[in-house]
């Protein structure tokens, strides 16, 4: 593989008109533009190998608290296996193996000691497809409450109508709570999904391509949801869609082939992007 | 133009042909398969009638009374089924209680839990043991399991579990060797394989997204199996196990060897005992006289109501289930 768009300091060919201060632009200046913001997950030196291979190299990126950070690039590029690095899911699988630290609160979690459970309930996750479990809505999002918490039912019948309020569903499923869950819409289940993961009261949440398997209109609806919660969480998101990227997100993250292509103000990225590749994939060139 | 015309119309007439055979290949192929299907509804029929017929002599000899009395004698000729019946019963009980953790168990940390290198040979050990032949965990029974049962287990049963009051009835009397709980235990060891292999099967098509949204909540592992991974499969698992209980009740060759073959029902589930199938498979021989011959007929026919009323159960059992879930 080709290092030459991993130059920094070579110049932009032109695709855009760029201002000439923006030319000398690195992946690390562009870092600064964050500077100040709280950083809830700090991502350094990051390298994971499935079954000896390389399919992250050397990744590090912050993740700012109460923020919405994007990853982009195409398929097969690491970007879900980063976010699955985040909760440690890849742990579930033998022969995987991440090296490097990850920092929640400034706590390495790829540590060993680090307690799996106690980790996922403060890191949430959302897949591309609605998983809702074989249960009622109700006990969906009642049963990841049930693994920490033991409520009375008053606070959780409130918990469970705070986290269906949150995930903007509570008007659609409040009278038939008691209902399968998996008789929802396509749309409300993946934000009964949410809700399920926003009950347990994580800190961060991790969105893998949420809205790749639904219409329009839900996932405009899970947009709008994903941008009220940016008032509460750390959310990184996953999406093959670069709209949305530029829609809703604060910072992004452009990946390709396992390595960090470029990072910076998702504003700059989509209208001023440092490097070739970047320009090249957010305009549709290849990916 | 006209010669145009001329091929257009050939076209057509070659096109008309060829749908007119496929039509004709459809309509042999539908009835074809349609008669297969007929010939399960014609086989199950005939045997059920056959059996009815068979059991009528005795039937009608001894009336309902059959089913609930436990004589059996073949020089007065008088016959009931309630022994057999409690034999069948109480020997898939234990062997049920017995093979289902047990199968859930292995079934659940070969898909949960086992190292990738181990997933293969105990898939085949699974397989294999699924296809020794009863004949072989009869005289295995026989002559290794029923002295280990005679010298160990069963004088530690009686020593400990058959001092307690209650309960201490089932677990009193010599130690045989033979007899109910060690046919029990065999047709537990039988129907682990089925059960397994079928909960394996039904365990693994959760769709991996879903059992790492349970863990992506900081489930544990069981938190997973029982809340998410058991109900999303209970269909499938109710499926293996009545199939696993199905084998048990029908089980023959292994049973006759280390159950006694004795037409009483005792307190204790270590006296020995029979079943439907050991009853009809020792004597059926030496069934001299219509009504013997139509009294093994009739437990056959009580076999066939029970597998079938266990069926049902099964059925209803899931129909209520997927009711209950509001799918």
């Amino acid at each position: 593989m080709t290092m030459t768009h991993m130059d920094a300091n070579s110049p932009a060919h032109g695709n855009h008109p760029m201002p000439p201060g923006m030319l000398a632009g690195t992946a690390a200046d562009r870092a600064i533009a964050g500077a100040g913001l709280p950083e809830k997950i700090s991502v350094r030196n990051l390298e994971f190998f499935y079954d000896g291979y390389r399919a992250l190299k050397n990744i590090s990126l912050p993740l700012y608290d109460r923020q919405v950070t994007a990853f982009i690039g195409p398929s097969g590029c690491g970007k879900s296996t980063l976010l699955r690095i985040l909760n440690r899911m890849y742990d579930l699988y033998p022969k995987q193996v991440a090296t490097g630290e990850v920092l929640l609160d400034g706590v390495n979690i790829l540590s060993p000691k680090q307690d799996l459970n106690l980790l996922r309930a403060r890191v949430g996750m959302v897949f591309q497809k609605p998983t809702p479990f074989p249960m009622s809505i109700y006990d969906n999002i009642a049963f990841g409450v049930r693994l920490y918490e033991k409520l009375s039912k008053a606070d959780m019948e409130e918990r469970i109508e705070f986290s269906l309020r949150r995930a903007a569903l509570w008007d659609e499923v409040k009278d038939k709570l008691r209902q399968n869950g998996m008789s929802l819409s396509g749309g409300q289940q993946q934000r009964l999904c949410i809700a399920r993961a926003i009950a347990v009261k994580p800190s961060v949440l991790l969105l893998d391509e949420p809205t790749s398997a639904l219409d329009p209109i839900s996932t405009a609806k899970c947009e709008e949801l994903i941008d009220e919660l940016r008032s509460d969480y750390c959310i990184a998101i996953v999406t093959h869609n670069m709209q949305q990227a530029a829609r809703i997100s604060n910072f992004t993250a452009f990946m390709y082939l396992g390595e960090l292509i470029e990072f910076g103000n998702t504003e700059e990225i989509f209208t001023n992007p440092t490097k070739e590749k970047t320009s090249e994939y957010i305009t549709g060139r290849f990916g | 133009m006209t010669e145009i015309a001329l091929t257009l119309t050939d076209a057509h007439a070659s096109t008309a042909r060829r749908a007119r055979r496929q039509r004709l290949q459809d309509a042999v192929f539908r009835n074809a398969t349609l008669a297969f299907a007929l010939l399960v509804l014609l086989i199950l029929g005939g045997v059920t009638v056959s059996l009815i017929d068979g059991a009528l002599p005795a039937l009608r000899a001894f009336g309902f009374g059959f089913v609930g009395t436990e004589v059996w004698n073949p020089v007065s000729e008088q016959f009931g089924a309630l022994a057999p019946i409690y034999g069948t019963l109480v020997t898939s009980v234990i062997a049920m209680a017995v093979g289902i953790p047990v199968s859930f168990g292995i079934a659940l940390f070969i898909t949960e839990m086992c190292p990738a290198w181990l997933k293969r040979p105990l898939g085949v050990a699974i397989e294999l043991l699924a296809g020794i032949p009863s004949i072989i965990y009869g005289i295995w029974g026989l002559f290794v399991f029923a002295p280990f049962m005679q010298s160990t287990v069963q004088p530690f049963l009686i020593a400990t579990l058959g001092q307690i009051p209650g309960i201490g009835n089932l677990f009193m009397g010599p130690p045989y060797g033979i007899g109910i709980l060690t046919a029990g235990l065999i047709l537990g060891i039988m129907v682990l394989p089925f059960i397994t292999s079928i909960t394996r099967d039904v365990f693994e098509t959760v769709p991996p997204m879903v059992r790492e949204s349970a863990y992506g909540l900081g489930a544990t592992t069981w938190e997973v199996v029982w809340n998410v991974v058991l109900p999303y499969t209970r269909t499938g698992v109710v499926g293996g196990v009545m199939l696993g209980l199905g084998r048990a009740l029908g089980e023959t060759m292994a049973v006759t060897f280390v159950i006694g073959n004795a037409h009483r029902i005792s307190s204790s589930i270590m006296a020995p005992g029979t079943t439907i199938s050991a009853s009809i498979a020792n004597e059926f021989t030496e069934a001299v006289g219509d009504v013997y011959t139509s009294s093994l007929v009739a437990l056959g026919l009580i076999l066939f109501l029970i597998t079938f009323t266990v069926l049902s159960i099964a059925k209803l059992m899931l129909l209520r289930l997927q009711r209950k879930a509001g799918a």
